[in-house]
């Protein structure tokens, strides 16, 4: 009796969005075979926590003179000390901090600024799109590490400026990339449709241009990482970057140089390091490309 | 070729403009520290220079002096900036040209063998080795070099340059080492890059019917693919030269070559902005006719591209 009374209520389906979202996420996952890209996450997931966690992980403060010189890497100094008496593997593990901030805060600045001058110009073409891309063009001319190096010079030697000349100077290449894909948008049939039905120009971009441009601003975002961490390691060996005291990759392996016969391990750990994080980037790039490059994937 | 007259033009007002707009005054910097520096003696500085004068006649003196061949005068030395930068031209240009040599060399052939054997252990170690040589950082490796060395053989680089007309061996013992450090990132490049363009162009019709037809492995690959997959390999190779001038600066510093790149970043601790501009705008232009006359060779390897 009881259960001929049981009302069934319908479960109301879910909304379509929640349904769709992890099911494209597990198709990225299905198709992603390759395990050198998940040994770049592996990688980069190990220097994340190393840089988050470093007052736990590092046995000493990173700028303490208290230990004996040039020690060789053994019991308490895991990597030895440096020529002020400072324990090498604290540094190391602080480096990761200064690596990871310039490399994510610089290639920030290069995607916001790249994104937005490649937007403006694709989307609204004209003189504005004209004068945009000369003015890429001719940053494009110069070799980067060059135009980094005379940035970075001219605005004083510091961790910061060091940031923004990096960023700055690969901002030209995310605004190439974005033009071009929005000016293949903008030529689909669904943007006309977009227009024609009035959709304001913000709409146009947000639902049919930006996610356009995911996949090779994802697949560039890696690859500008690696550079950018490379280019401030560049930097801070050359003096124009992270300054001393404070412990940078870059730095370590400079001050090494006037040890280096007496302690080569000096200037064999920092540059681990700078190799290590650099390779982790690289591997998720190439992992990603696979995934996502429709035309590379083929092959 | 006369396309470029405007990117040069507008590179010129990019390097000027930039180092005249960024914060730090040169003259401020030269006195810093020093106390009998007055307001008065920094004006006359200031004239001295041509500083005083407004932007727009200063950007056309430093043109017409650069179109006369005179870019100026060292403000720390006071020699001539176009003698200086003569005599540090061919150390970067033969560090260069020694590095692409280097990894041509060994990259292409490496490419083919890994695209030839898809998928096999031979091609998963030469992704991998592809990707550390893209990560090494070459200044790193630089300085390790030079440690084993140093090291092993006690070794040290020379202090000067030896020219390769006057001392072909010595020059080549210098510089090898210089060039292989520099040439191992363009290596992994170029290795890379063969690889994929050689699969895209294994996967081609015209390959399918050499094939068929009978072909030698070999000769397909050779004959037939590794013609047409070079020649995005071979503009790489022409973007990357400007690249390599660039990174071969860093290199210079740590072998204590004087080319145009430790030149440059020796002139930006000196705050000597004359000789910063003019190998600043140097290093750029050569980049700019690398890379205009590399497409200029595309277009005659690739006759389906045209150049208006």
């Amino acid at each position: 009796m009881t259960d001929t009374l049981q009302t069934t209520v319908p479960a109301p389906s879910l909304p379509q969005t929640t349904a769709t979202r992890p099911r494209r996420l597990q198709s990225v996952w299905r198709r992603w075979r390759n395990p050198i890209g998940l040994v770049g996450v592996a990688i980069i997931l190990a220097t994340v926590v190393v840089a988050l966690a470093a007052p736990v992980i590092a046995p000493y403060e990173p700028s303490s003179q208290a230990h004996k010189r040039l020690l060789p890497p053994g019991a308490p100094y895991l990597m030895g000390t440096d020529e002020l008496g400072r324990d090498t593997f604290s540094r190391i593990v602080f480096g990761a901090r200064v690596s990871l901030q310039v490399g994510a805060l610089a290639v920030t600045i290069a995607l916001v600024l790249g994104t937005s001058l490649g937007l403006l110009g694709g989307f609204y073409g004209g003189r504005l799109d004209d004068i945009l891309m000369r003015v890429v063009d001719i940053m494009f001319a110069f070799p980067g590490l060059v135009l980094a190096i005379v940035i970075a010079g001219l605005l004083g030697p510091s961790r910061n400026n060091a940031m923004l000349a990096i960023g700055f100077v690969y901002a030209p290449a995310f605004a190439r990339v974005v033009r071009g894909s929005v000016i293949a948008v903008m030529a689909e049939p669904y943007m006309e449709s977009a227009r024609v039905s009035g959709a304001s120009d913000w709409r146009a971009i947000r639902l049919h241009v930006l996610p356009n441009v995911l996949a090779p601003l994802i697949v560039m975002v890696s690859v500008y990482l690696s550079q950018a961490i490379l280019s401030e390691a560049a930097l801070s060996f050359l003096g124009l970057g992270t300054q001393p005291p404070e412990p940078s990759w870059g730095g370590m392996l400079s001050a090494a140089r006037a040890y280096m016969e007496l302690s080569p391990w000096m200037a064999i750990f920092p540059g681990a390091a700078i190799m290590l994080i650099v390779l982790g980037f690289n591997f998720l790039g190439d992992g990603l490309r696979d995934v996502l490059d429709p035309r590379l994937r083929s092959l | 070729m006369l396309l470029l007259v405007p990117t040069l033009l507008g590179m010129s007002v990019f390097i000027f403009l930039m180092l005249r707009l960024l914060p730090g005054d040169v003259v401020d910097l030269m006195t810093a520290g020093q106390e009998q520096a007055t307001d008065e003696s920094k004006r006359k500085l200031r004239e001295a220079f041509g500083l005083a004068d407004p932007l727009p006649l200063q950007y056309i003196k430093w043109l017409l002096g650069l179109l006369r061949g005179d870019p100026g005068k060292s403000l720390r030395s006071g020699q001539p900036i176009s003698e200086a930068l003569g005599q540090a031209l061919p150390i970067t240009l033969e560090l260069t040209l020694l590095a692409v040599l280097l990894a041509t060399t060994l990259a292409i052939p490496l490419g083919v063998l890994s695209a030839s054997r898809r998928d096999s252990k031979a091609d998963f170690g030469g992704r991998v080795a592809g990707l550390i040589g893209l990560s090494i950082p070459s200044f790193w490796l630089a300085t390790l070099t030079l440690l084993f060395t140093s090291v092993v053989f006690s070794w040290v680089p020379p202090v000067s340059w030896v020219s390769p007309t006057t001392d072909p061996l010595g020059n080549l013992e210098q510089m090898l080492l210089p060039a292989a450090a520099l040439a191992v990132q363009l290596m992994a490049i170029e290795m890379r890059m063969t690889r994929t363009t050689m699969l895209e162009v294994l996967g081609q019709d015209y390959v399918r019917t050499a094939r068929a037809k009978g072909a030698t492995e070999q000769l397909v690959t050779y004959r037939h693919a590794l013609r047409n997959a070079l020649i995005p390999v071979i503009s790489v190779i022409g973007f990357q030269i400007g690249t390599l001038m660039g990174g071969s600066a860093i290199i210079e510093v740590i072998f204590g070559l004087n080319g145009i790149g430790a030149t440059l970043i020796q002139a930006i601790f000196n705050r000597d902005y004359p000789m910063v501009q003019a190998a600043a705008l140097f290093l750029a232009t050569v980049f700019v006719v690398i890379n205009t006359s590399v497409d200029l060779l595309y277009g005659y390897l690739d006759p389906r591209i045209k150049h208006a």
